[in-house]
């Protein structure tokens, strides 16, 4: 970033300060006191019974199932998210300008509705659910299910953020690449991934910290069974249903940690790429 | 360091272990939403007590969610080994739409396949405010009714035809003068939630409304869990026996070979040790025997059967919940 003047705003420091102000309060309304609630609730009966509130089997298999599902959630959306973006800017196509609209879709759409297409899909009411059963696969209310709710969620992430990238970056270099014999994966290897790496680490922990949280599309397609395909957003909802206060708030500042780490490990990649790393 | 390295192994150690695939029984209960406790305990009984005659491990576990919603999980390929839901209408609908149970499933279990019943009863504010001891005081000016969307919920179709039936079995009653009963008592709701359990979070949580229309096992449980003397159950002069119903799901039992064990667990639920459990949960046993013992617990209460008061449930069904069935003709959402 440029420490430029960028607007006239800075020239009325009274403005200034009135605009800032709003700024702290609403993000302290907003953002920060909701947060500090998860955690006080939390710790309300003490570390004992908030210990025990992430510790219990269900609990450990909602973590498990989470971290699972991200696990494969986000390495498909990043090496889709890297392909996607490629073709989009590298190649002029007839469609083109419509796929790249596709591929904000999942940002636009209800999350209800991105869980219910699967259910359509591969429910046994659904297009391909007689094959299914006939086949002995499930897909809905169970693992896959769940991964492909999510990633249906997470497609923008890693492909919005690297297509701006590549395009501002033009493709001179590669092309340069080109007539010095390098082969396409030499060219992707050394010269475009290097360029739009800052760019991918952002996508993928955005995607990482979605996935986690997603809860609408995934309650769809769960089946909510315990110790089976609960992940950690509706285990939140169930132990908050159960009238278990403290383990619902328990499990919400777990859930809550691990997107701030991630958030953090973001700021920190920033930090370091304006640095000039 | 060494510390950290010790914990990221054990970590390791534990995730690896847990996702080893057991070899043992499992079946599924897909159930409706105030038996979460119910069945919580019921699991662990049954399996020990399987334990005890086969010397076979078997894990039960279980989904819960508001009644109708279960229902479509199912007809949507939820493998539920057996259900247990809160009207007989939602085992109909997977076995007329799924096709994965035979459509004469009430008559495969004792007692038309109700283990055990409930009714409706009122949740009041400490010290009974408002005054209110029976459906009639539902009606007084100011008075907030809090009870589901009958739409989605099961608990709510019963809070529904409770009122009914209290209103048609009153001195000249009337079909017209019950509908307009419900009707009067709906321009009381000011929010329907989608779920039993909703709708007790709504009211005691949330603190709105002046009464709340709930099973009386849910009841029980929320007075227990969050009132701390804040909250009083109120047993009207009548109300309706709530049936829930549970059934073996064929096509799924077949697909895991788990006939036996569903419904070995079926039958369970009408022993006297299950029976017990469901008295403990505030549930009416329909063992005559352990009734006798919990009697105290639970208020006498005049009831009546959906089949009394309306002749079936297909009828009710069609009559009053389909769409452009009389509860789409006198809901309006209070502005």
């Amino acid at each position: 970033m440029q420490h430029s003047r960028v607007t006239g705003i800075g020239e009325r420091p009274a403005l200034r300060i009135v605009l800032v102000a709003c700024t702290m309060v609403l993000m302290v309304l907003i953002l920060v006191m909701p947060l500090a609630v998860v955690l006080v609730e939390a710790l309300r009966r003490g570390i004992g019974s908030y210990a025990e509130g992430i510790s219990s089997p269900d609990a450990w298999d909602a973590i498990r199932l989470t971290v699972l599902v991200a696990a494969i959630a986000v390495p498909l959306n990043t090496v889709f998210g890297l392909a996607a973006a490629w073709c989009l800017t590298r190649y002029r196509f007839a469609g083109r300008a419509a796929l790249m609209a596709l591929t904000a879709l999942p940002f636009s759409v209800s999350p209800v509705i991105s869980g219910l297409v699967w259910v359509l899909l591969f429910g046994l009411q659904g297009w391909f659910g007689p094959w299914l059963r006939a086949h002995d696969v499930q897909i809905i209310f169970a693992l896959p299910g769940i991964v492909l709710a999510t990633v249906f969620v997470t497609v923008p992430f890693v492909v919005r953020q690297v297509i701006p990238i590549m395009q501002a970056r033009g493709d001179d270099e590669e092309l340069a690449a080109l007539t010095l014999g390098a082969s396409g994966w030499q060219i992707f290897r050394r010269i475009t991934l290097p360029r739009v790496r800052w760019g991918v680490l952002n996508g993928v922990l955005l995607c990482n910290a979605r996935a986690m949280g997603e809860f609408g599309a995934v309650s769809v397609v769960s089946g909510h069974i315990r110790g089976l395909t609960v992940t950690m957003p509706l285990h939140i909802e169930i132990l908050y249903n159960d009238y278990n206060l403290p383990a619902a708030f328990a499990m919400a500042s777990l859930l809550a940690a691990m997107a701030l780490v991630t958030l953090g490990v973001k700021a920190l990649l920033e930090r370091r790429q304006t640095a000039g790393v | 360091m060494k510390m950290r390295t010790l914990g990221l192994a054990i970590l390791a150690i534990g995730l690896l272990g847990s996702t080893v695939v057991r070899a043992e029984v499992t079946l599924l209960n897909v159930s409706y939403d105030p038996t979460r406790e119910l069945y919580a305990d019921i699991n662990k009984a049954f399996a020990a007590d399987w334990k005890a005659k086969t010397g076979e491990a078997i894990t039960i576990r279980s989904s819960h969610g508001g009644s109708g919603a279960q229902a479509r999980a199912v007809i949507d390929g939820l493998e539920a080994d057996v259900v247990t839901l809160a009207l007989q209408p939602d085992i109909d609908a997977i076995a007329e739409r799924a096709h994965l149970l035979p459509t004469d499933w009430q008559s495969r279990l004792p007692n038309h396949s109700v283990p055990y019943t409930s009714t409706i009863l009122f949740v009041v504010r400490k010290g009974n405010p408002k005054g209110i001891h029976d459906w009639g005081d539902l009606l007084k000016p100011g008075v907030q009714v809090i009870t589901p969307n009958p739409k989605t919920s099961g608990g709510a179709r019963w809070n529904y035809l409770a009122a009914w039936g209290y209103a048609l079995k009153q001195p000249g009653g009337t079909p017209e003068k019950a509908k307009a009963f419900v009707r009067d008592l709906f321009s009381h709701v000011p929010i329907l939630d989608s779920g039993a359990r909703g709708a007790t979070i709504t009211f005691a949580r949330r603190n709105q409304g002046d009464v709340l229309l709930a099973w009386e096992d849910d009841a029980n449980l929320a007075v227990r869990e969050l009132g701390e003397g804040k909250l009083e159950i109120v047993a009207p002069s009548m109300s309706i026996q709530a049936e829930p119903v549970v059934a073996l799901v064929d096509q799924v039992v077949a697909k895991h070979g788990t006939a036996k064990e569903a419904a070995a667990y079926l039958q369970y639920l009408y022993s006297p040790a299950a029976q017990e459990i469901d008295a403990k949960h505030f549930l009416r046993p329909t063992d005559k025997a352990v009734m006798a013992r919990y009697a105290g617990q639970f208020p006498t209460i005049t009831t009546f059967t959906v089949d009394e008061v309306f002749g079936s449930w297909k009828k009710v069904q069609a009559e009053q919940f389909g769409d452009g069935g009389v509860f789409d003709q006198i809901y309006q959402p209070v502005k």
